[in-house]
């Protein structure tokens, strides 16, 4: 049976929502995980207030979760397994939209919503294979569910795509951009943490003799050590979004007869970029380390955000794909 | 667990401050002193002018100064992406300006609608790029002699590392096994790419092995290449020009300054920098979207076929598309927009053609809505001035006027207002070939004349008003087309392209290329010390291996544990 693009298309809306629904139970399975993870912190004993933030120095190594490895957080592993059930959704309805449209599933901002967050699942999913980091699931289901759930506000029909998104530079240069999101979105969540848990390490040295306070913080690794993290999905975002840079610029050039003209998503490209090398550099600089730095992993990210929803909507530009008028 | 790795990590501190002071070992990197891995500035007093002068530079190539000109780059693009700019849409800064007629002088003294060209933006990257040479030069010198210093000593007691392994095996001959054990060690981490050095003596054996000097080389060839691009950029765009042009289907263009309608030329091109060929625009290729379906009326599949004649007089057949520009003997042509020329005649009351052109009328909205000016500056009694509209598919509004339902030619109609009178062309003021200045003119047709506006479908004539002549709109569709096509060929079309040069683009490429390479590089390549160290130690020997990482480096201990497991495993055999 031959199925027609809209049948198809319709098809891959319910999908969509089938996905928002298992994200939405992941989301509280991690949520309860959570919550699970701050009851048992009170039983285990906080061991960092005995060192004392001071000591804390360059050592990446220190980045084994606490007690994190502990088997007992039975709602984390309901969580990982609802949101690859979603996942496995989520990629069937983008497949049969971009099946559907017969071109790459990312070509309005419907799409870009949809791609973007499955690669979001992905690495957040492929991530867990090399490191326990399940207690971002709540963060980044939450962060799926939203984007998605929102992006169904912008949900167009198929449309033949307008003449300057019919080149490979739409297939590179939008996929890149997304994946730099995934990455720069784990960062992002790690460098939350990382500030609620220094603030946690801070609080504990100052208070050393009072009794512990409930914290699922407790089971997650240090500050540093989050830090240390996000450090390496931003280097890796940094890197695809430096591609994306690039790549935009060759396609600038056969698009509109020039590689750069300060259109507002060229700049805005670019800011994140600069923010982001600041990051980096931050990192190295005596005195920005830790929780300065932290916070510009943050505003890179709301940038990034701000860049896809708000100059997308609001601001004028080319990126309008007016095309030829 | 967490006090012990604490510990651990204080005491490595204390390991690192010994070992890795750059005055002990050139083969560190240099870094600007308030790098994290740099010594602790010294604070020296400003000894006089040349100590101010010396202390401001290196306040000036330190790393928090990058940063925050770094930081400030970024906020200070932001004001350019909320104004309209100069540069990008000087449409939208006219616009803005009627919009707010009051704040803007204040607005544009701060040149917020030029804010990539501002004084002020203009400041930061120079102060950045500033330091971003006075950062890198040293940093160069001093990597070109690290590459050729010999990994250091051996650290007296490795066991202070963080990432420490420790073995005994027994033998017979300690002595022997350990120097043994050693030489092996150094030809497995030399075949890992490591640089090794012996040091023998006190009683042990040990091979000191240093990799990842390529950091360094990357990252000082991503800051490098970021001047690359920043020259290429001013210095190439002195060397660009750009034109635009609007060509009607069956006319030709020649590559010559005279023949643009507008050109920007940097500082560096002279007249005959263009390159003498020419172009004929044969015809233009456009489908549209069904009407009803999805995207009803998109237009699409652009293309504009033309003959290009070569210098050398030789003929060749291509195509100007979107995404595909014209390559041309180092030009790029590229197609911006297009729309349609109505053929029109104008005859005199004797029926002597007086004027006849194919006019190009600029298209308003997606249903080529399209408005245009026809001037007739001779061979009538009075100078005549026509203001039209085209649709190429015309509807009636419920209002009485017209619009057009689609982009194609399905019901053409050419309607015009007629203006007579001196046109302001003969005393040689520029004027705009779009746009009629009505001011000193008389309006005979249309508005409050009481006199209908010319309506013309292709291939009507009808009299001009007070019997100064005729004027014909002319179907131009090709004899021998099938008559079922309608009007779909009646009306010639143009393209407005623009022909840009820049010899930059290719160097840019280049640089950004190197840039992400470098930045991998220095990002990915770890940078690491290792040490193995065999001591004879009464009927066996002890084996200690030991790494200490020179930034990032998350994979350090379990490089160790290889290390190890590997040596022991070629020991074994
Ligand atoms: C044009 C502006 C600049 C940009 C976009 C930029 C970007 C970057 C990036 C992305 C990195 C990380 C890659 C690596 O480690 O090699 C980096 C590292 C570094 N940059 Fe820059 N940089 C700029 C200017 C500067 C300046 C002015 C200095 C000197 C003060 C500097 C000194 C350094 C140093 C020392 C590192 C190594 C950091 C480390 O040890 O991890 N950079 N820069």
């Amino acid at each position: 049976m031959q199925l027609d693009p809209v049948t198809m298309d319709s098809f891959s809306v319910v999908l969509v929502w089938t996905a928002i629904s298992l994200y939405v139970l992941a989301f509280i399975a991690y949520a309860v995980d959570l919550a699970n993870r701050s009851q048992a912190s009170l039983a285990a004993k906080d061991a960092r207030q005995l060192v004392g933030v001071g000591a804390r120095a360059a050592s990446p190594a220190a980045s084994e979760p606490v007690v994190a490895a502990a088997p007992r957080y039975v709602w984390g592993r309901i969580g990982t397994s609802l949101t690859w059930l979603g996942f496995v959704f989520h990629l069937g309805a983008t497949l049969l939209r971009g099946l559907a449209a017969g071109r790459v599933p990312w070509s309005n901002m419907y799409e870009f919503a949809m791609t973007g967050t499955l690669l979001m699942t992905a690495v957040y999913l492929g991530v867990l294979f090399w490191k326990d980091l399940r207690f971002l699931g709540s963060f980044m289901t939450g962060l799926v569910t939203v984007l998605l759930g929102s992006s169904s506000l912008f949900y167009v029909q198929i449309t033949p795509l307008m003449d300057p998104l019919k080149s490979v530079w739409l297939v590179i240069h939008v996929f890149v951009a997304s994946l730099a999101t995934a990455f720069l979105a784990l960062a992002f969540a790690l460098s939350v943490l990382q500030l609620l848990q220094a603030r946690r390490e801070r609080m504990a040295v100052e208070a050393a003799e009072a009794p512990a306070r409930r914290s699922m913080l407790r089971t997650i690794p240090s500050a540093e050590a989050l830090e240390g993290l996000a450090y390496r999905f931003a280097i890796i975002g940094f890197i695809f979004w430096t591609f994306t840079l690039i790549a935009g610029a060759i396609w600038a050039n056969d698009a509109w007869g020039r590689y750069w003209g300060f259109d507002t998503k060229e700049v805005w490209t670019f800011i994140i970029w600069v923010l982001y090398a600041g990051y980096i550099h931050a990192r190295a600089t005596r005195g920005w380390r830790g929780t300065r730095s932290a916070w510009l992993s943050i505003v890179g990210f709301v940038a990034v955000i701000f860049n896809f929803t708000i100059v997308n909507m609001f601001f004028e530009g080319l990126h309008a794909y007016s095309g030829l008028s | 667990m967490t006090a012990e790795k604490g510990a651990a990590t204080a005491r490595k501190d204390t390991v690192t401050d010994q070992r890795t002071a750059p005055q002990r070992d050139g083969s560190e990197p240099l870094r600007p002193s308030d790098h994290v891995d740099a010594d602790e500035a010294i604070a020296q007093p400003a000894l006089g002018f040349v100590g101010w002068l010396r202390w401001g530079w290196r306040q000036l190539t330190s790393m928090r100064t990058a940063l925050v000109l770094l930081l400030l780059l970024a906020i200070a693009a932001v004001p350019g992406s909320i104004f309209p700019q100069r540069m990008a849409n000087p449409n939208g800064v006219t616009q803005w300006e009627r919009d707010n007629p009051d704040l803007f002088p204040v607005l544009d003294a701060l040149q917020l609608f030029d804010v990539y060209q501002s004084a002020w933006f203009s400041a930061i990257y120079i102060l950045l790029f500033v330091s971003l040479i006075g950062c890198i030069l040293p940093r160069t010198k001093h990597h070109a002699k690290a590459l050729r210093t010999k990994p250091p000593r051996t650290p007296a007691r490795l066991a202070r590392l963080d990432d420490f392994r420790e073995d005994r095996i027994a033998a017979e001959d300690p002595e022997a096994e350990a120097a043994h054990a050693v030489d092996l060690a150094a030809a497995q981490l030399k075949a890992q790419g490591y640089r090794v050095e012996r040091y023998d003596g006190r009683g042990a054996f040990s091979v000191s092995a240093e990799r990842g000097y390529l950091r360094e080389t990357g990252n000082l060839v991503f800051h490098a290449s970021l001047v690359g691009v920043l020259l290429t950029v001013g210095i190439g765009g002195g060397f660009a020009y750009t034109g635009q042009r609007v060509v009607v289907e069956g006319t030709t263009f020649v590559n010559s300054l005279l023949d643009y309608s507008s050109m920007n030329r940097g500082r560096f091109v002279s007249e005959a920098a263009l390159t003498p060929y020419s172009m004929r625009l044969d015809s233009f290729d456009v489908t549209y979207q069904e009407y009803g379906g999805p995207g009803s009326g998109q237009a699409g599949d652009f293309s504009a076929n033309v003959t290009v004649t070569h210098p050398d007089g030789s003929t060749s057949e291509d195509a100007v598309r979107v995404n595909h520009p014209l390559q041309l003997e180092g030009d790029a042509i590229y197609l911006l927009g297009n729309g349609y020329a109505p053929t029109i005649t104008v005859r005199n009351p004797e029926g002597e053609v007086v004027y006849r052109d194919s006019v190009p009328f600029l298209p308003q909205d997606t249903a080529m809505t399209s408005t245009g000016v026809v001037k007739v500056p001779d061979g009538l009694s009075e100078q005549l001035g026509l203001v039209g509209f085209f649709y190429p598919t015309q509807v009636p509004l419920d209002t009485g006027a017209f619009a057009s339902a689609y982009g194609d030619l399905l019901n053409p109609m050419l309607t015009l207002n007629v203006y007579a009178g001196d046109l302001g062309i003969d005393d040689g003021t520029p004027r705009s070939v779009y746009a009629l200045d009505v001011t000193g003119l008389e309006q005979l047709t249309g508005g409050d004349t009481g006199v209908d506006s010319i309506e013309l479908a292709p291939g009507d004539t009808a009299d001009l008003p007070n019997g100064m002549g005729t004027i014909t709109f002319e179907d131009e569709t090709p004899e021998g087309t099938d008559p079922a096509l309608g009007y779909t060929e009646s009306v010639k079309r143009f393209v407005s392209l623009q022909i840009h040069h820049d010899p930059s683009a290719l160097g840019v490429l280049v640089f950004a290329v190197l840039a992400t390479l470098g930045l991998l590089v220095a990002l990915f390549v770890p940078r690491r010390r290792m040490w193995v160290k065999a001591t004879p130690d009464g009927d066996g020997v002890r084996l200690e291996y030991a790494a200490l990482a020179r930034g990032e480096d998350p994979a350090l201990a379990d490089a160790v544990e290889q290390l190890r497991a590997k040596h022991r495993a070629a020991l074994d055999d």
